[in-house]
Parts: structure tokens; C-alpha cells; sequence
């Protein structure tokens, strides 16, 4: 996902300054208020209505580059997995049901079951999940952090994988915090090896795991400058000369999208 | 307080001085040499009865790679340890989104350098997974990715045993243990061509069908390795001074392995036997017949045991998938779907390998659609419809997992692996702390943490 509007965080940039060709005014694309599909069929579960988190636009996602494709006009909303409906089949319900009216939302995509949970709502989910005879997910595979930074009031999300060994189900929670306002429980106490995985968390994408005993960078350096892994964040490298010619870093390159 | 650091030889610009840290007296030392240390905590009398804390690493032969151990000492004894990591992070998860997703699997074999093929395969599997392709993947592909990871998995565990060999003093087991590995990089290097960083395993299948003359080779080499397996337990298994240094150090029961999520072999050396090559087999595991080892001791000498084996087992894994691969001469190695399977094959030309002159032909001479599908699929790659999947596989550090999430397009939008080496080392503090110094060693080699998969 690569910004549109100018106001946006800074992503790739266009390599070439002035475009080849202008795209004329009947195609270019017609910004983000783009229809989503109103109901999709996953698999024979029916889901409900999903919004498009973002959107795509040509073929390389960088408007005015001189894209002689064909494709500049091209727009294509990005949306993820929509809502499950009861009832989800298997083991899915019985799960489901000691979380009853904690949980936001529940994905079901390619047979994995994913749990929206409001972030009020974290800890007392993961301390249901680890201690209740019926759900017993005694293991936690760790933290992982996603940034979606078009999916408004929601951009920072926190994964978690929950393994129940005693029944060998495997789940995802998952939990989001706008950008202005990054800050999750930390579920440490929990799990207590979700301790390196929340820092990892916090040391990439800023999220702040309240509660964490020593919530410190663990990877980059402890007076480093911003959060890596957010889309916002450059890759870095140098531009490469070659026999007179310039190629950009690979996060300013024109690519594919 | 006093601290030490462990750097190199004479003076070290850019150690702090005496007037530079707030921290208490600083000494460097380089081994050898620690009466330097006893000399001037002596000479002063009011350090005599203070705490020292040693900084050993990030460049220290025995700590099993760039990892930074803080230990607090009282005489011998750490009362407290703390790892430092992060000195080999190179942003792999990072650079994996800016490139297609078959070149991610160039990236994250780089990971853990010991078990490149896990992580192409738990990648793989979850790219697979989005693309919902699992079931269209030939079985020759799958026997291949079963016979490439029980290989790694020996010459990983081979690694785990020579370096913690070492780092006790056991030199001739390290020279053993890597005399065994170089026979199974000496396989990868025939099959994939590459000894390490294959990118062999991608999504659809595998890179290249097996080159004539494998199987005989996989064959010898079982035969040897069941010669030189034996040579291990006869040299440690009852070993006093092997038996001393490993038994009851880096105790972890099976609660605290659950809580501070170890898997792999701290957790079956506790006596639990979960594998998810049992438990959640993926790849076809369901159809081989091998056994779970586990050990009931909690301890380094158990986790040894486990490893050797998981060995043996591996071996009748090898065996029996190289019987199946028999049967599966010329069978695809490659998904069907040319939308997703790589357009060309390797072949070897009489300048050295390259792209298959057959389909050069093909492309530059006979028809254009395939010129611009190969195009489009090489540069462009495929989309993978948006979602997010995780399929760990059972390495042999225990549960690696990729986390891969996609928008719909050409490249990841965000992938992030569950390391085991990573998680197992939170346990450095609980299984060192109250032990000698020497147990420390002893304790971080039994989790066997590669810190190319920990900093990644």
C-alpha cells in the first residue's frame, strides 16, 4: 500500500520526477471513497459486509511515473477477510463461547480462527484463555505486529498466536490501537514469554504493551531513532550508479504493487 | 560496583574509563589475565565487598554467536543474568516487504542459518496456505521438503552437540561433529547447489528436481551415519566429565518451559513429547513412521540425549523418504498452476548452470505468450489474495513459525517469524541464575540459540 494524497506518511517515492505520460482526467483514479463488495463467499461461510482498508492504483502503486502500462487507471480497494457468522463449525464454537461478549469480531480464513478483541477487553481474554478447564491455551507463540496505516483510528495491530496443547487447537488474537494513541496491555503476566515479544513489538512499531515490567528496545539500539517496521518508516540504502545511470533503493523504486 | 568487560587485547579506545561511567570501577580484560581484576579490587577497600558484573560478549567464543550475556557475580556464582541481543539484526522481516513474495524466500533462509530449510518451509506453507494451494502440491515436492529438513535436521543438531562440545572443553566432539555436517552440506550442495542459503523450498513446490545419482548418495551416507551415530553415545552418553558438566545445570521442568514458551528440545527433555510433526504434521509427516524422543531429566544432559536421538530418528525419516523419491522418478516437482510455478528450470550448460537452453527456446523462439508470462511472473510475480496465515513446523530448536500477512499484492505485506531461538533464550536468567559461572555456558548451549534466527 503506497499513499495517494501528499498529506500521507512518506512511501515510496516516484524514481522518475517528471512523468512520461499524463494520465488524462476521465482515468485517473477517483480517490478512496471506492465501493466495496457488500457481501463475499469464503469457503461456503457467509460474511458479512467487510470495508476496503485501503486501496490499490496502477500498476505501481506511485501515481505520475510515467506508467505507460495501460494500467494507470486501474483501482482495486484492498479488503481483508470479512466477519464469520454463528455458527463457525468444529471446536470454533466452543472457544467462541467462553469469550462470549468479549470478543469484536471473528475471522475465519483458510480454516485459522482469528479473534478481534477490543483492547479493554485483553487482559481478561488471555487469562480466560490460559486458566479456563474448557479452552486451556497453555502456550503463547509470541507477539507479532502489523501496521496498517489506512485502516483509520485502527493502524497498529498486535498479534498473538494461542496454541492449546491439551486439545492441539491453535488460535489468533488479535488487537488494535490507533496511531495517536499506541498503547495495549500487556499480557506478560499472563504469558510470560510474550516479555521479549512485546519489546520486539514496541522496538518496531511503537506500540507501548502497558504493564510490561521493562518495556526497552531489544533489537535496535536503545537510542535509535523512530520504529522500523512501520510503513512509514523508509528501508534505507543508496542509490547504485552504473554506467551513467542511477537505481534508486529498493523502497523508491518503481514496483510492482 | 565494579564491572569487567571482555574485549580485545591492550587498550580499548572505546572502553569506558574510570571517569567516564557513573557505574563504578571498569576493567578490560581479555582472559588470562583476571588477576589484574583481583589486584585492583584489592587495592581498594572499599570495592572488596561490592558486586562485580561481568559483561561477556557480544565477541566471546563461548557464548554461541554474538549474544551479550550481563552477569552479576558473588565469587563464582551469578546471582543474575541478562542477555543483550541484537547485534546481528539486519531487518530481514523488513526487506522482505519490498520484494516479490518467491524472493522472500531468498531472504528468510538467511534467518537461522543452521536450519535454512525451515525457514523457506514454514514460510512457504503460509504463503501456500493464502494462496490456498496446500492441497495441489505434487508429492514428490513434499517427500523432497521432508527429506531436506531431516537432513538439516541432523546436520543442525550435529552443530548444536560440536559447538556445546567445545565450549566445555570436549574439542574432539566438535571436530567429529562437524566432520559428520560437512557430509550432510556436501547433500544440499548436490541437490540445491548451495551448502547454506539454498532458497530451495518455494511456494508451490521445490526450486529443482533431484540431480541423477542422489539417492545412491543419500543412501551411503545413511549407511555411514549409522556407523558414526554410536560414536557420540560411546564417547558422552557415560562420560564422567561430560556427565558432570551437563547433568542437573540449566534446570527448566516442563511448567516453566510452558510459560516461558520453550519448545523443541528443553521441552521434551522434561518429558513431554509434543511434536508438531506429530501433533500438527504438515508436509505429509503423517505418513512416516518415527518416534518422539523425550527425557525426563529437565536438564542440559537431557536435552543432549534428546538431540542424539532425534538424530537416529531423523535418519529412518531419510530412509524412508528416500524410498518414496525412488518410486517418484520424473514425477513434478512444481505446483501445476502456471500462474504460481516459477516458468523455467536450471540446467546445466556448457558455461556453467543457468536457465534451461530448452526453454530460451521456447521463450525467444517459438512463443511470445510465454516470453511475456515468464516476464510478467519474474518480475511482476503473483498476487496472494489478502488474509494472514501461520503454519509453524517443528525445527530443530523447536516451534519456528511464520506469520504472513497480504494485502493482495506482489510483495508480503508484512511478515514476522516466531523464532525459537528467540523465545528459548528469555530462559537464560531461570536457568542460569544461582549456578556457576561455568553453568552459564553450559546452559545457554543445551537451548542451542542461533542468533541469526534471534535478531533476524
Amino acid at each position: 500500500m503506497t499513499p495517494t494524497e501528499p498529506t500521507e506518511p512518506q512511501g515510496p517515492q516516484p524514481a522518475v520526477e517528471k512523468p512520461a505520460v499524463r494520465q488524462s482526467p476521465e482515468n485517473l483514479p477517483p480517490g478512496k471513497d471506492v465501493v466495496a463488495p457488500s457481501s463475499t463467499t469464503e469457503g461456503g461461510e457467509t460474511t458479512i459486509e467487510q470495508p476496503a482498508v485501503g486501496v490499490r492504483t496502477g500498476m505501481f502503486g506511485v501515481p505520475d511515473t510515467g506508467d505507460t502500462s495501460g494500467y494507470g487507471g486501474l483501482v482495486k480497494p484492498v479488503v481483508f477477510p470479512g466477519a464469520a457468522q454463528r455458527p463457525y463449525g468444529g471446536w470454533f464454537d466452543l472457544v467462541a463461547d467462553g469469550l462470549d461478549g468479549l470478543i469484536e469480531k471473528v475471522v475465519i480464513h483458510r480454516g485459522e480462527i482469528t479473534f478481534h478483541v477490543h483492547r479493554d477487553h485483553l487482559l481478561e481474554v488471555a487469562g480466560k484463555l490460559r486458566d479456563d478447564p474448557a479452552l486451556r491455551f497453555e502456550f503463547c507463540s509470541g507477539v507479532s505486529g502489523v501496521h496498517y496505516p489506512e485502516d483509520t483510528g485502527r493502524e497498529l495491530h498486535a498479534v498473538y498466536h494461542l496454541l492449546s496443547m491439551t486439545f492441539n487447537r491453535r488460535i489468533r488474537l488479535e488487537v488494535s490501537c490507533p496511531d495517536a494513541d499506541p498503547h495495549i496491555p500487556s499480557i506478560v503476566a499472563a504469558y510470560p514469554t510474550s516479555d521479549w515479544h512485546e519489546r520486539e513489538t514496541f522496538d518496531f512499531f511503537g506500540i507501548i504493551f502497558d504493564g510490561h515490567p521493562a518495556l526497552t528496545r531489544i533489537q535496535m539500539p536503545d537510542d535509535w531513532p523512530g520504529h522500523p517496521q512501520r510503513k512509514d518508516y523508509p528501508l534505507g540504502g543508496i542509490p547504485v550508479e552504473y554506467k551513467g545511470g542511477t537505481i534508486p533503493p529498493p523502497d523508491q523504486r518503481r514496483s510492482y504493487n | 560496583m565494579v564491572s569487567t568487560s571482555s574485549t580485545t587485547q591492550g587498550t580499548d579506545p572505546y572502553a569506558a574509563s574510570t571517569s567516564e561511567t557513573s557505574q563504578g570501577r571498569v576493567f578490560t580484560v581479555t582472559g588470562q589475565d583476571w588477576d589484574s581484576v583481583v589486584e585492583g579490587v584489592a587495592d581498594s577497600e572499599h570495592l572488596a565487598d561490592e558486586r562485580i558484573v561481568v559483561n561477556m560478549g557480544p565477541q566471546h567464543p563461548s557464548t554461541h554467536g554474538v549474544l551479550r550475556l550481563i552477569l552479576e557475580l558473588e565469587g563464582e556464582t551469578v546471582t543474575e543474568a541478562r542477555c543483550g541481543i541484537g547485534y546481528l539484526h539486519t531487518g530481514i522481516e523488513k526487506n522482505m516487504e519490498f520484494r516479490s513474495w518467491v524472493q522472500g524466500v531468498t531472504f528468510c533462509t538467511r534467518m537461522d542459518y543452521l536450519s535454512p530449510f525451515f525457514n523457506e518451509a514454514t514460510y512457504t506453507l503460509g504463503v501456500e496456505r493464502l494462496l490456498d494451494i496446500e492441497d495441489q502440491i505434487p508429492e514428490k515436492a513434499q517427500v523432497m521438503r521432508v527429506l531436506l529438513m531431516e537432513l538439516n535436521r541432523i546436520s543442525s543438531h550435529l552443530v548444536c552437540i560440536a559447538t556445546g562440545g567445545m565450549e566445555i572443553g570436549a574439542l574432539t566432539v566438535m571436530t567429529i561433529g562437524f566432520r559428520e555436517r560437512e557430509l550432510v552440506l556436501d547433500l544440499f550442495e548436490l541437490i540445491t547447489g548451495l551448502r547454506m542459503n539454498h532458497a530451495f523450498i518455494r511456494p508451490g513446490g521445490v526450486a529443482q528436481d533431484l540431480p541423477p545419482g542422489t539417492l545412491d548418495e543419500i543412501r551411503d551416507f545413511v549407511a555411514l551415519m549409522k556407523k558414526r551415530l554410536p560414536e557420540y553415545a560411546a564417547l558422552c552418553n557415560a562420560n564422567p566429565i561430560f556427565k558432570a558438566r551437563l547433568e542437573n545445570v540449566g534446570h527448566l521442568d516442563l511448567q516453566g518451559c510452558l510459560a516461558l514458551g520453550l519448545t523443541g528440545p528443553p521441552l521434551r527433555a522434561a518429558g513431554y513429547g509434543w511434536d508438531l510433526r506429530k501433533t500438527q504434521p504438515y508436509s505429509g509427516y503423517e505418513d512416516y513412521d518415527f518416534d518422539v524422543q523425550t527425557w525426563d531429566t529437565c536438564d542440559a544432559y537431557g536435552r543432549f540425549r534428546v538431540r542424539l536421538n532425534e538424530m537416529q530418528e531423523s535418519l529412518r525419516i531419510v530412509e524412508q523418504a528416500a524410498d518414496r523419491l525412488a518410486g517418484l522418478e520424473g514425477a513434478p516437482v512444481m505446483i501445476a498452476d502456471k500462474k504460481i510455478a516459477w516458468p523455467s528450470q536450471l540446467a546445466i550448460g556448457s558455461d556453467g548452470m543457468g536457465n534451461s537452453l530448452d526453454h530460451i527456446r521456447h521463450i525467444m523462439g517459438e512463443s511470445m505468450e510465454a516470453l511475456i508470462h515468464h516476464f510478467k511472473l519474474v518480475t511482476e510475480g503473483f498476487r496472494v489474495p489478502p488474509g494472514q496465515a501461520y503454519v509453524p513446523v517443528e525445527s530443530p530448536r523447536g516451534e519456528l513459525g511464520a506469520h504472513v500477512v497480504s494485502d493482495g499484492g506482489t510483495k508480503p505485506f508484512r511478515a514476522h517469524f516466531r523464532d525459537p531461538s528467540f523465545t528459548n533464550l528469555q530462559a537464560t536468567s531461570v536457568m542460569s541464575e544461582g549456578g556457576m559461572i561455568a553453568d552459564v555456558i553450559v546452559a545457554i548451549a543445551s537451548i542451542d540459540p542461533v542468533m541469526g534466527g534471534v535478531d533476524r
